[in-house]
């Protein structure tokens, strides 16, 4: 507890987060509506207790649909995540352990994808998909996604390798495999870590302003993108169908950002020593 | 510098080849058949061979590949599927639209940014810190897309001070909404790069030298701090730039604007190839040119860094 104590960023981004998982493992049970069932009779109506977010212009729960939406939110920033990691620690590992040629294609390709906005490369990818959905949306943000990591690991590794320990145990005849998978790469593994959770941030933002542009998650699978698209229409009439949707984008993309500062606090004490000698 | 300049353009050159290649390479993979989706299904077999024998479309990669990459040196992007027209075309009559939403949210972001950092460091654990904080915050993790809609609701539609949406004939007024919807996340950015750059910078020894010498504090910050810390600014700076890039798209749909990005949307949902490669070309450029534009920045900021010596 002594690190959440000390670090209120961490501490907020934790309870954020948590509450966001929490949401997304239980929505079945916090809410009491269907999220897909349209109930035209029930369309349009403001926040109430029956329908505490109010509903939408088919007559679903708003609140259930942000609770579902965030599963989606979730699945994907993770699921990109993790995709991502693997293949970023293993380009950025290769190209400074082996460095040479090895090095500079790999940071060649790496810059190449790194020329692109990101958000335009996305769209003009999933142009290349016939048809836009939640795997597609997936598969292109993980072959965006893996740049950072990369950076990020070839310069710790970069860094790491010529420390002295590295040198002893391959001294002692330690294979390149068992030192840089078991020696090298677990000292790097607090940049990845700090990266990865702005990543995830990073991803949720991406799959909702594709589903946003209408090239991301269809419906009729709940996403928090889709329904800021659609409740565009009724936005100056009924304000509750995009305030809500949009308000969890943003505590979710705050709760993953707050909890990376306070990563990267933790694991960077010169940061907080910093802080408090100028404070 | 000019060498340094030179050689900098050259080392864009690979890169320039790689984002050429990618995009090349992501509409030769396409999984719809832009011809099929042009003609739409009970389109005649030979006039759909006849177009794809116009547009090349017949030829292996390489081929195809090269074609792009002369026709791309001339200048030439292609024609629009859709529309029949030149894509350079179209891309310079929408170009300025966005590269004026740009740098009003760019200018924008600059000097609120910069402000509220520089009397954020000014004034350390004060009230002004602590807001500047928590309003940066929330600037960075708020999506364009969503601060976008709420602007309109408070301040178009609400209040009815500004336009809904729309170019409306250039003037400012349509352009204020937009402007801020971009420029909000990198005025975060901005603003804590700066408070915590001039923090770092205001314990150095100079500045204790200068406060020594009796200089005013105003000089002080502006002379000796704030171009001590602007480096770090600068770069977040260029990524800000950038970032602009990416929620040009979506701020261009949200308000209507006529600029490149609204385009690409367009053209990807109408298959439109030719145009959305050219508009990808285009923003990749300007990220590239931003990117080097701030390694420029550098040299002049602080005159250690020199390019042109060898190390």
């Amino acid at each position: 507890m002594t690190p959440l104590r000390q670090h209120p960023s961490l501490l907020t981004g934790t309870i954020l987060l948590l509450a966001l998982l929490l949401t997304a493992i239980f929505a079945p049970w916090l809410t009491s509506s269907d999220p897909y069932l349209a109930a035209p009779w029930e369309s349009l109506k403001p926040p109430q207790w029956s329908h505490p977010l109010g509903t939408d212009w088919l007559g679903r729960d708003i609140w259930s649909r942000v609770a579902h939406g965030a599963r989606v939110s979730l699945q994907v920033g993770l699921m990109v995540e993790a995709i991502a990691v693997v293949i970023g620690v293993w380009v950025g590992a290769l190209a400074a352990y082996y460095g040479g040629v090895f090095d500079i294609l790999l940071m060649r390709l790496t810059d190449t994808f790194m020329a692109f906005p990101s958000l335009v490369l996305a769209i003009a990818l999933m142009a290349v998909f016939q048809q836009p959905g939640l795997l597609n949306v997936i598969i292109v943000l993980s072959v965006l996604g893996w740049t950072p990591i990369a950076r990020v690991v070839r310069g710790s590794v970069l860094g790491t390798k010529e420390q002295d320990f590295v040198h002893a145990i391959r001294a002692m005849g330690a294979g390149h495999g068992r030192v840089l998978f078991r020696h090298i790469l677990p000292n790097c593994f607090a940049p990845i870590i700090v990266t990865a959770t702005i990543g995830i941030a990073g991803n949720i933002v991406a799959e909702a302003g594709l589903s946003f542009l209408g090239f991301g998650t269809q419906p009729p699978t709940v996403s928090w993108g889709t329904m800021l698209a659609q409740g565009r229409n009724y936005l100056t009439v009924k304000p509750w169908v995009c305030i809500f949707p949009g308000l969890a984008l943003m505590l979710t993309v705050l709760g993953f950002n707050l909890f990376g500062d306070g990563l990267r606090d933790v694991f960077d004490p010169r940061t907080r020593i910093a802080e408090k000698h100028r404070g | 510098m000019l060498r340094f300049m030179v050689r900098r353009l050259f080392t864009l050159i690979p890169v320039m080849f790689g984002v050429t290649l990618v995009i090349f390479f992501l509409s030769y993979i396409s999984l719809g058949d832009p011809v099929r989706a042009m003609m739409g299904q009970r389109g005649d077999p030979e006039v759909i061979a006849q177009i794809r024998q116009d547009y090349g479309l017949d030829l292996p990669f390489y081929q195809q590949y090269t074609r792009y990459l002369g026709n791309l040196l001339q200048g030439d992007l292609g024609r629009s599927y859709r529309l029949q027209r030149r894509v350079s075309e179209m891309i310079i009559e929408r170009l300025p639209a966005t590269l004026r939403l740009a740098t009003a949210a760019m200018l924008l972001a600059v000097v609120c940014g910069c402000t509220a950092g520089i009397l954020a460091a000014l004034r350390p654990s004060s009230w002004i810190d602590h807001l500047v904080m928590v309003v940066s915050l929330f600037g960075i993790s708020t999506p364009v897309f969503w601060s976008g809609l709420m602007l309109i609701l408070l301040f178009a539609s609400q209040w009815r001070w500004f336009p809904i949406s729309g170019y409306g004939d250039g003037g400012l007024w349509h352009l204020i909404l937009p402007a801020i919807t971009l420029g909000a996340l990198q005025t975060g950015y901005i603003a804590r790069m700066t408070r915590s750059s001039l923090r770092d910078v205001m314990h150095q020894d100079y500045m204790q030298t200068a406060r020594a010498k009796g200089l005013r504090e105003h000089i002080i910050i502006c002379k000796h701090g704030l171009k001590n810390a602007a480096i770090p600014v600068v770069t977040v700076m260029g990524i800000s730039f950038a970032d602009l890039l990416t929620g040009a798209p979506l701020t261009e749909t949200i308000f209507a604007w006529p600029g490149i990005g609204r385009m690409m949307v367009s053209a990807v949902g109408n298959r439109d190839f030719p145009v959305v490669m050219g508009c990808t070309l285009v923003f990749a450029l300007v990220y590239v040119m931003a990117n080097l534009v701030v390694d420029m920045l550098y040299t002049w900021l602080d005159p250690r860094i020199r390019y042109d010596q060898k190390a």
